[in-house]
């Protein structure tokens, strides 16, 4: 075990599956000479070259697309596009081709492809460049969405997307990116899609959370200990898609209530299905309806206030779960 | 032979009137964009911060061609722009700041000023979103037989866009009042703009049938020149206009850039380009400007932009209780 930043976590996995396999390479704005716009990235030019690491034109939809090519070519490339709203300038390649051609072509054409994005608010970029949309991509059939909350987690899953055949959406919370942890420097060290962790085992209540969420879901748990003698079980889902609704139903069956918090706008969001499939599947087990604890129905605001108040906050999950009982 | 030099009326087609009003442009954006990268470090500004240093001949000659009926469409280095085109630098710091009173009312940031009744129809942080906008706001004014310009300004990183292309195409096809203004300053971030383009960026142009010139971004005389054939061709109904300007920022990409990609001497070599210094030595031979003249306007520009931080200092938080105000129009039918 080393402790390391989730930037340093997701470098090495990327470090460690170019080493380990001729086929990945990776393509992105940015990720070679700048360093990437996260620092992800930085250094793999100067080991790797210019073959590998390749810096793009700013051109979301090409390399998208590219990445797709050269993925039914048999190669298992990477594509960074940098923020997570830079992704809307190739749904086109990732809803009708990735997500769709193995489907079409019956099976005879593979996507290996991943694609990199950060999401998020919390730095003041405002409307266009702070938004949660795991929720929007784990809408589609064919791709798998991971969302990773810890350095561990994201050196894991992302060894484990590239040993993938489909095409996997892999979104990093920024403020995710300086946080440390425990990672396990075994390069055979993968963690599987589908499998939610309990991060913190209690008996009143299950709070949901994927990636930046979980923190907030775990600080609130720690409030409600602390000062409302409320025990909160904690979920991290870590994949949208697979999605491991087991994890979930037996922890609700366990403390008969459920909270889901997400940055992502609760509108035809996440919440929403998880609230669905809860009630589908454990409805008899529940004390209170299935709360949701989102983000505010509004394009980001650049001022920190109002930013502040868009997000969800450990305080809104501690007032949700109080009003269940 | 007398040494006698008479006063020019004129700096190659400049009026004193213009050169007086270019200089003090161009040193407030300058001034007032290092302010900016101040308030940055302490804390005021925050979020993404692009900084316009280094290229402020480009706003000042373009923006200043325009009419009042004309509009401003630009990308997220958008302060210099917006300065040209005469919004309020208070009320621009106020934005930077996140206040009640600034351009966008402390929502947009310093990516995404706005202020229509100024024909400033924003910046815009998704590169190469507005080049579409633009040739839209070209067929309203064809449309309409209304007669503006739009002047459409963006980066050399929009040209590998798909967008970019799609924008030429209609706004040639179309025949379109919308002068196309790419400010090459060398960069997309790190990115070299060779590394990002197969050919020429005029060529592109050129390739849509478009009227292209290339121009010295940081000679501000050049840029106002070009970018006055390009209104009057617009003008005269014939359609968009492209104009490569070829420019250099200072300073890194945003606050964040550590700018591991170019050297310092890269930069140093640039300044000597300064469009700044270029306009005040030709203004000096000219016999139009002295030292003194020159420290009148750096004064008088220290003063504006020391009132621009503190109309922002004083300018109040949006309340919070406005979160929700304006994400749909009110609905005219009532
Ligand atoms: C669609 C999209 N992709 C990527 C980015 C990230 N990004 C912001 S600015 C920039 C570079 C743009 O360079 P250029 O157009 O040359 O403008 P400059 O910053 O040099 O003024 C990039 C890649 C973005 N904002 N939007
Ligand atoms: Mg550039």
């Amino acid at each position: 075990m080393v402790e390391m930043r989730m930037r340093d976590a997701l470098r090495e996995a990327l470090r460690e599956e170019l080493l380990r396999d001729e086929r990945v390479f990776l393509l992105g704005e940015d990720i070679g000479l700048y360093g990437g716009s996260y620092t992800v990235t930085k250094g793999l030019l100067d080991e790797f070259g210019a073959k590998r690491v390749i810096d793009t034109p700013i051109a979301e939809s090409g390399i998208v697309g590219a990445g797709i090519g050269a993925a039914m070519a048999g190669m298992r490339p990477m594509v960074e596009l940098m923020t997570i709203n830079f992704s809307f300038l190739a749904m086109d390649q990732i809803v009708n081709n990735a997500a769709k051609l193995h489907y079409m072509s019956n099976g005879q054409i593979n996507i290996p492809l991943v694609i990199r994005m950060a999401s998020g608010g919390g730095s003041q970029l405002a409307a266009t460049h702070s938004h949660s949309l795991e929720g929007m991509y784990a809408h589609f059939p064919g791709l798998r969405i991971v969302c990773p909350s810890n350095p561990a987690d994201g050196k894991g899953l992302l060894k484990r997307a590239f040993r993938d055949d489909n095409t996997v959406i892999f979104i990093e919370h920024t403020a995710n990116y300086s946080l440390k942890g425990e990672v396990p420097d075994d390069e055979d060290y993968l963690v599987e899609f589908g499998k939610a962790t309990v991060v913190r085992e209690g008996t009143d209540v299950t709070l949901i959370g994927y990636s930046g969420s979980v923190h907030q879901a775990t600080r609130a748990a720690t409030m409600l200990a602390e000062q409302e003698d409320v025990d909160a079980e904690v979920i991290d889902l870590r994949t949208l898609r697979p999605l491991d609704m087991d994890t979930v139903i037996a922890s609700v069956k366990k403390t008969n209530r459920a909270v889901v918090v997400e940055d992502d706008w609760k509108f035809g969001g996440f919440g929403g299905e998880l609230s669905a499939q809860i009630m589908e599947q454990a409805f008899d087990w529940l004390d209170a309806p299935v709360a949701r604890v989102s983000g505010k129905d509004v394009p980001m605001p650049y001022n920190r206030n109002l930013e502040f108040a868009a997000l969800p906050s450990e305080e809104d999950v501690v007032d949700a779960v109080l009003s269940m009982f | 032979m007398s040494t006698e030099t008479q006063t020019p009326t004129t700096l190659r087609g400049l009026t004193r009137e213009q050169a007086d009003h270019f200089l003090h442009q161009m040193v407030l954006i300058r001034r007032f964009e290092e302010k900016s990268g101040e308030m940055y470090t302490k804390g005021k500004i925050r979020g993404f911060l692009h900084l316009y240093t280094g290229q402020e001949a480009c706003a000042v000659g373009a923006v200043n061609v325009l009419e009042e009926r004309d509009k401003v469409i630009t990308h997220y280095r958008d302060h210099g722009h917006a300065l040209a085109r005469g919004l309020d630098p208070n009320r621009i710091m106020a934005e930077l700041y996140g206040r009640v009173d600034g351009v966008s009312g402390g929502r947009g940031g310093s990516m995404h000023l706005y202020d229509v009744e100024k024909g400033f129809l924003g910046g815009y942080a998704i590169v190469t979103a507005h080049l579409p906008l633009a040739v839209g706001l070209g067929l309203a004014s064809n449309l309409q037989n209304e007669d503006f310009v739009t002047l459409c300004i963006f980066g050399d990183g929009s040209v590998g866009e798909g967008e970019f292309h799609e924008a030429l195409n209609l706004a040639a096809l179309w025949d379109t009042p919308v002068i196309f203004f790419c400010e090459n300053n060398l960069y997309g971030m790190g990115v070299p703009f060779q590394q990002s383009l197969s050919t020429e960026i005029s060529t592109l142009a050129e390739a849509y049938g478009i009227t292209t010139e290339n121009v010295d971004g940081m000679d501000v005389v050049d840029v106002y020149h070009a970018a006055k054939r390009a209104v009057e061709h617009c003008r005269a109904g014939s359609g968009p206009y492209f104009i490569e300007a070829l420019t250099y920022r200072y300073r890194g990409h945003s606050m964040a850039d550590p700018e591991l990609y170019r050297l310092k001497e890269e930069v140093d070599e640039h300044r000597k380009r300064d469009a700044i210094q270029r306009l005040r030595s030709e203004m000096v031979e000219a016999g139009w400007l002295d030292d003194a003249g020159y420290q009148a306007v750096v004064d008088r520009v220290e003063r504006e932009v020391d009132e621009a931080v503190a109309f922002a200092d004083a300018s109040p938080e949006p309340a919070l209780e406005s979160l929700f105000d304006n994400i749909l129009a009110e609905d005219a039918r009532g």
